[in-house]
């Protein structure tokens, strides 16, 4: 909120030599962020003067209409200046800017010739003294509002520091001057006068005269004022005092009526609506929309109405976006003289659903939904009928009311607790002050038993430590002192935290880069990919950040493939990146998340119903090796990289978390149906690993034989703490065995083979050749079996039948003979 | 046959001359098969002595030993040189130009965010923390309701979320690692120290200072006795950690609907206040709906961006290069340290 230093001056002594770092200090120190501050008129000077329109002569052939304008400065004789502008007449006040004077962004203003003529000024527009946006004309002051010759500096209090203070969502009462203002005097520590307090509510009492109140949702507000005028000049001018001051605020000057409902809003805090009373069929009437469909506000916009909206209606049709708009056809134009104010103390979060359900977000509704002080739905209205009848010549008719303000309970509380709580001596009596500066009430029973009324401006303050935070606010949190408390001992990392360490420092340590991809994706991409069946079911997104990108991933290799892309688009030859994180898959069957309130501890069976709601997200980790690990040099080629290293790189990151691995080959999307393996452990699949499919490949334009890998992370299983068993000391016997098969038999159905006819002293079996040349759709290969025995040293003959054995055990399950 | 003195004093002389005189092992070699082989002067020598009476046999053995004794030892000396010689040689022979490029070990890196992660982890655990996780796609019970944010309080809108369809599955990303908390809270008793990092969404354009997917993280603490001093102590303890032993921090009050008292804290880095995230009480709201006795137990929560710590960190001025996995960027970070 934008709040002109002048006008808070009006209820806060501010001193006058106040730096702007002091000044926003004191905000920042209460909890007000300060966005800006503005010093308008700092680069401004003078002579800027009132001026009167004495003739105006139009310059044609030019491209945009020229006036050669005569002004009467006070000077005597008249002065000449060439405008652009044509929003005046003879007889206008305007305000000029004469040789010598400086305005904003370095203008220097001297006479000059221009247009075949020698203009000596230049008429105001308000963008030019960068005093509002304004430029659709020149400035033109209200008739009779100075002499001419006067400083139009003083009279339009240019000089003024405007600050933009940020109101956070707790603080309704803040969005006004009568909020910052008490805000601002409490952090100075200086006097503050409340404006509501000025106000005299007396001369307009609750009568049967004027536009009657009816509210029919008695749930839609807590107090509701409406009061009544007639004889009202449409035509009147709004004063400049005010519509500088609104203008100071960010606000438009639009009419001297609805100048006033604004002006008020921004002092106090409380949003009023005028309607035109002649455009009222016989009372207002506050209602949910039902079965009225539309409504047209002010903004021309013709709106469909939910049936829960709230609105101010007649007899006949609805007349408000309750809170939030008012409505085109009761609107207040030129011609009114009857008008019909409305002062709601509406409900809250009615006001926020409206808002945002028309993606209306007004200045009105911004504070309605915050919480306004409940008190000045009566205050407000009345000091803005005074206005109408001091500035617009208004007749007082009436006064109709609903209700009755409802304030926060009153807060049983410890005064010791503040010290408690923040951790720091507050003595009683420092409590006390800091709680009336606030605006408590207070009522003390002992020294730990107070009752504390809080203001009626603070809805918010309920509980002990609400009042604690004002107290805080109030001593400064500076005063906090820092002490470092430490949880109990056992602390440490998960085993899955410890493995996805190790994994990511694994692959690190072995040339792969770490990347964080988005997972949004797009869906034609992911099915060019190949991805069908469960991993193509996403979660959509309502509301994506573009239309391109609107589901979340199933899978890394998407986002990885991108990136590889466009890591090559910026002349990385040798892309190896890796990323770990979750996916998420549309496959299971939720349970719809019913309503549930927050007024009690779920039970464990509303916990589980919480928690199946959400689908499960299994933690990945993917890779893809465009190119090679590493890079030639000076000194040879580096190694390729294949679905062999692939395939081994997913091997161990399953194998170092103490899973044993079985290979078996897949046809998984993106990956070469041919060169792809699917690593299991216990029989389900835990990875995916081989050659990118060379479709994929081409289509990105990445290197041939690009590879991937993708481990299921969660699917594994860790072990709490590793058990060792003793290192068996006793030496080695090493056998080879070369084997003749198949070609269609695959080299891990041979190795289990081996290993299940080896039995149980076999150590490790390593492949250490491969043949394919034999012919006949034969391939030989050769194996290094060791073994050992715990307690002895295996004797030649004995680890002889052993190699015999795991060659029966390989001919009978794969018809493999020995090679000779 | 007798043994002549001169003869073996004239083969005892030539040995040494020879072997004095080999230039190199080749040349020692030849040397040594001519004076010390079997048919060399001293070797016949020796052989001649068997013929020898007992008398002389002791006489002349010991003249020819110590003569053998000399040419073998300058053998030997001389052997010691020029072996020394040739492997000085070879050793200058063999010499490489050591400042060729030396390695294709092939590089890659951890992510900073990680990197941050392990560390922020690290120095929590350190403290009696344990490190909390959770699902990313969340409930919005979870991530607004728990959390005292119902349905329509303007502070919903504060964070843009992205809800997921249809509405009605009531699931969002989550726009703050808080669910975790409220998760930690429904599960656990107090004691909780935990602190809970992950990966955030909101509905942010991406530019130089924001993205839509951030990370961040938040800690919370419920204990006995718990007070906003012992949030700014770990605070402090938490920013020197990551930004140097003499970091100032300040807390400004605010507002979340999670935390009252609320604030801002900032730190003070290279001359200047940098806003750093949101803490404060956890609001006894919060507290009883996670089932947690208020009058036994009080708690602080704190939350940051590590996108954010990265940046001013680092010097990192494009949030672009975060998130756009450009593999120069991580391999700057090696895989390990800041």
């Amino acid at each position: 909120m934008k709040i002109p230093l002048s006008w808070v001056r009006e209820f806060v002594d501010v001193p006058k030599n106040i730096s702007l770092d002091e000044l926003e200090n004191a905000f920042v120190n209460v909890g007000f962020e300060v966005e800006g501050i503005e010093v308008q008129g700092s680069d401004l000077t003078g002579p800027l003067v009132v001026a009167k329109v004495a003739t105006i002569e139009e310059l044609s052939g030019n491209k945009k209409p020229i006036r050669y304008v005569g002004l009467d400065c006070g000077e005597g004789a008249t002065r000449f200046v060439i405008c652009g502008a044509t929003n005046f007449a003879v007889g206008d006040l305007v305000v000029a800017a004469l040789p010598g004077a400086v305005l904003p962004g370095d203008f220097a203003i001297s006479a000059r010739e221009t247009y075949g003529k020698t203009s000596n000024g230049m008429i105001c527009s308000a963008r030019e003294l960068a005093i509002s946006d304004e430029h659709a004309g020149i400035i033109v002051l209200p008739q009779d509002c100075a002499k001419v010759g006067t400083d139009a500096i003083t009279l339009l209090e240019i000089n003024d520091v405007i600050v933009d203070a940020a109101v956070n969502p707790d603080r309704g009462y803040a969005l006004s001057i009568r909020g910052l203002a008490r805000e601002l005097a409490a952090s100075l520590g200086i006097k503050y006068q409340d404006p509501a307090s000025k106000v005299d509510v007396s001369k307009f009492a609750i009568n049967e005269d004027g536009v009657q109140i009816i509210v029919e949702d008695k749930t839609a507000l807590s107090v509701v004022f409406i009061r009544t005028i007639s004889n009202f000049n449409p035509l009147a001018p709004t004063p400049l005092w005010m519509s500088r001051r609104i203008e100071k605020c960010g606000m438009r000057s639009i009419s001297l009526a609805v100048d006033i409902t604004n002006y008020v809003m921004l002092e106090l805090g409380q949003p009023l609506h005028a309607f035109d009373s002649e455009k009222i069929d016989s009372t207002l009437v506050i209602r949910r929309a039902g079965a009225t469909k539309t409504i047209k506000t002010l903004d021309n916009q013709e709106r469909k109405l939910d049936s829960d909206d709230l609105v101010v209606a007649d007899k006949s049709s609805a007349l408000a976006l309750a809170g939030v708009m008012g409505g085109a056809t009761s609107e207040v134009t030129t011609s009114t003289s009857n008008i019909a104010l409305e002062a709601a103390r509406f409900d809250p979060v009615s006001i926020a659903k409206g808002s945002r359900r028309h993606k209306l977000s007004s200045e009105a509704s911004r504070r309605l939904e915050r919480g306004v002080d409940p008190s000045l739905a009566q205050i407000s209205s009345a000091r803005a009928i005074s206005l109408m009848i001091e500035l617009g010549g208004a007749k007082y008719i009436g006064t109709s009311s609903f209700g009755e303000p409802k304030y926060a309970p009153i807060v049983e509380f410890d005064p010791n607790f503040v010290s408690e709580y923040l951790g720091t001596k507050v003595s009683l009596e420092e409590v006390e002050e800091k709680l009336k500066i606030v605006g408590c009430d207070i009522s003390k029973k002992s020294d730990t038993s107070w009752k504390i009324d809080p203001p009626s401006w603070r809805s918010d303050l309920l509980l002990g430590p609400d009042l604690v935070e004002e107290v805080a606010r109030m001593i400064g949190y500076a005063r906090i002192p820092s002490t470092l408390p430490t949880g109990k001992s056992g602390a440490s990392l998960t085993p899955m935290q410890y493995r996805k360490r190790a994994v990511a420092n694994y692959l690190a340590g072995n040339g792969f880069s770490e990347v964080y991809n988005y997972p949004f994706v797009n869906p034609d991409y992911v099915a060019k990919l190949g991805f069908v069946g469960d991993r193509a079911k996403s979660f959509k997104l309502a509301n994506p950040m573009s239309e391109e990108f609107p589901d979340l991933r199933t899978h890394l290799l998407p986002g990885l493939l991108l990136t590889a892309v466009r890591n090559q688009g910026r002349g990385a030859k040798d892309i190896a990146i890796f990323e770990i994180g979750s996916v998420f898959r549309n496959t299971e069957k939720l349970l719809s998340q019913e309503v549930i309130g927050t007024d009690r501890t779920p039970d464990a069976k509303t916990k589980e119903k919480i928690y199946k709601s959400v689908p499960n997200q299994p933690l990945h980790i993917g890779a893809v090796v465009a190119g090679k690990l590493g890079s030639d040099g000076w000194n040879g080629k580096s190694a390729e990289f294949t679905w062999v290293e692939a395939i081994g790189f997913a091997r161990s990151i399953i194998e170092t978390t103490g899973n044993f691995v079985t290979t078996v080959s897949s046809d998984f999307a993106p990956w070469h149906p041919g060169r792809c393996a699917e690593l299991q452990v216990d029989g389900k699949p835990v990875a995916h690993a081989g050659e990118l499919h060379p479709r994929v490949i081409a289509e990105l334009g990445l290197p041939e034989r690009s590879c991937a890998f993708v481990v299921v992370l969660s699917a594994l299983n860790f072990p709490e703490t590793k058990k060792l068993q003793t290192l068996i000391t006793m030496p080695a016997a090493v056998q080879d065995i070369a084997l003749v098969v198949d070609e269609s038999i695959s080299a891990a159905s041979l190795e289990l083979a081996l290993r299940s006819g080896a039995g149980e002293l076999l150590e490790s079996i390593t492949l250490f050749d491969r043949y394919d040349k034999l012919g006949d759709g034969k391939v030989s290969l050769a194996y290094t079996m060791v073994f050992r025995a715990p307690d002895r040293t295996l004797t030649a003959d004995e680890v002889s039948k052993y190699r015999e054995s795991a060659a029966a055990s390989a001919m009978k399950a794969c018809g493999a003979t020995v090679r000779v | 046959m007798s043994l002549n003195i001169a003869d073996l004093s004239s083969a005892t002389k030539s040995a040494l001359a020879a072997i004095a005189s080999a230039k190199d092992l080749n040349q020692l070699k030849v040397v040594k098969t001519e004076h010390l082989g079997d048919k060399s002067d001293l070797s016949k020598a020796s052989q001649s002595l068997g013929k020898l009476a007992a008398e002389e046999k002791a006489e002349f053995g010991k003249i020819v030993g110590a003569a053998k004794s000399e040419v073998v030892a300058a053998f030997d000396s001389r052997l010691r040189v020029l072996e020394t010689e040739r492997d000085e040689r070879v050793l200058v022979e063999e010499r490489v130009d050591i400042t060729l490029p030396s390695s294709k070990q092939p590089k890659g890196g951890l992510h900073p965010l990680t990197i941050l992660t392990n560390e922020i982890s690290d120095l929590f655990i350190g403290l009696g923390y344990r490190v909390a996780e959770g699902p990313e796609l969340e409930a919005e019970w979870l991530n607004f309701d728990a959390l005292n944010i119902p349905a329509d309080h303007p502070a919903r809108t504060m964070q843009d979320t992205f809800f997921i369809e249809p509405l009605d599955s009531k699931l969002v990303l989550r726009t703050h690692t808080s669910p975790v908390q409220i998760r930690t809270m429904l599960e656990n008793k107090p004691p909780i120290y935990v602190i809970c990092p992950g990966r955030t969404y909101r509905a942010d354009e991406l530019d130089a200072t924001h993205t839509p997917v951030f990370s961040q993280v938040e800690g919370l603490v419920i204990d006995r006795g718990i007070t906003m001093a012992d949030l700014k102590g770990t605070l402090d303890y938490f920013a020197q950690s990551i930004f140097g032993p003499d970091v100032k921090t300040r807390l400004r009050p605010s507002f979340f609907p999670f935390t009252e008292p609320s604030a801002e804290v900032d730190f003070f880095f290279n001359g200047r206040w940098i806003e750093w995230g949101g803490c404060g009480m956890v609001n006894p709201k919060v507290l009883e709906v996670c089932g947690i006795d208020t009058k036994e137990f009080s708690g602080f929560a704190f939350g940051m961006g590590l996108e954010r710590t990265l940046m001013v960190r680092h010097g990192i001025t494009d949030m672009h290069d975060i998130v756009e996995g450009d593999i120069r960027f991580t391999r700057s970070f090696g895989t390990g340290g800041r």
